[in-house]
């Protein structure tokens, strides 16, 4: 008798502890929705554009947000804006160089102030270091996470597949030059502040 | 010595494109403000792609596609209209042909 209550502890520990266990998120989203927004003031009109090739992973627990870490990435020269003479213009050695740096990145080692903001939601403060053009600077980054589990399969039309989805959004703001794109030039055309969002999708399939 | 004069063609010819010139600056202008405008009056710089924005349901999250399609802003509409204006006014120069032989 003591061995078969054991035996379903030890299951039913086995168990929680792979649900509760972190899981793995990879932000190369199969449907290619994930982007990171940018916009900068400028005459004439404010400069928006998107930088859609985003890749890298995070670590996210729902039993314990505060852990979450990652890094995400984004192809340099996959950055955009609807003008492609001014798509060139950015991605020369002037701006944000995407010969010579082909990666923007985006580290985080910690979050803070999570508050849980309804069924799996979350806000928080991402702690961690920003990386463009050769530069890494610390920034904090307001981000909302929300927890979809099960709905990994669904989205790629196999429910079966089962899988998890963490979605996480954010903005924050740089100053262009910190990370050395033109410091003190053009700002009576260019703002020096650079305004970033982002609304990414990470998979974790059913292991 | 030859006369300058004989050298250039009939007065009427040159009436005759100069207001060929002016129609032309004319309907470039009016061309290139009609397109901008039935193009949407785009007030920023001309476009070749345009954003569209999608929904994913799932994840609840708008993300950008581009459309590969011209939308011109103001640097086409000053262009052409700069363009027209130089035909129109290219009119005003230069000789207006052979002088009236004088009695």
């Amino acid at each position: 008798m003591n061995q078969v209550i054991r035996s379903i502890a030890f299951a039913g520990f086995t168990i929680i502890t792979a649900i509760a266990a972190p899981q793995t998120f990879d932000f190369k989203d199969p449907k290619g929705v994930n982007a990171i927004q940018f916009t900068l003031d400028s005459i004439l009109e404010p400069i928006a554009g998107t930088a859609g090739d985003v890749s890298g992973k995070v670590t996210f627990d729902a039993e314990n947000v505060a852990a979450t870490t990652g890094k995400v990435s984004v192809a340099t020269s996959s950055l955009k804006v609807p003008n492609n003479t001014m798509t060139e213009h950015l991605l020369s050695a002037g701006w944000v160089d995407a010969a010579a740096h082909p990666e923007i990145s985006f580290a985080f080692t910690s979050l803070t102030d999570v508050k849980p903001t309804g069924n799996q939601r979350w806000s928080a403060t991402a702690n961690g270091e920003f990386s463009l053009k050769g530069v890494t600077k610390p920034v904090t980054v307001p981000v909302t996470l929300t927890y979809l589990p099960g709905q990994f399969g669904a989205r790629i039309n196999k429910p079966e597949a089962g899988g998890d989805l963490l979605v996480v959004r954010g903005a924050f703001e740089v100053e262009r030059a910190d990370y050395g794109i033109k410091p003190g030039q053009n700002e009576d055309k260019v703002a020096p502040a650079i305004q970033l969002t982002f609304a990414l999708v990470g998979g974790a399939p059913k292991s | 010595m030859s006369d300058p004069a004989a050298a250039l063609p009939p007065a009427k010819t040159i009436a005759a494109w100069r207001i060929l010139l002016r129609g032309a600056g004319v309907l470039v202008a009016l061309f290139v403000f009609c397109f901008w405008a039935a193009k949407g009056y785009h007030r920023g710089w001309s476009q070749n792609q345009v954003r569209v924005d999608k929904y994913d349901e799932i994840a609840e999250i708008y993300y950008p596609t581009y459309e590969d399609r011209f939308v011109p802003g103001v640097d086409y509409l000053g262009g052409g209209i700069a363009f027209g204006v130089l035909l129109f006014a290219a009119t005003f120069f230069g000789r207006r042909g052979p002088k009236s032989p004088t009695v």
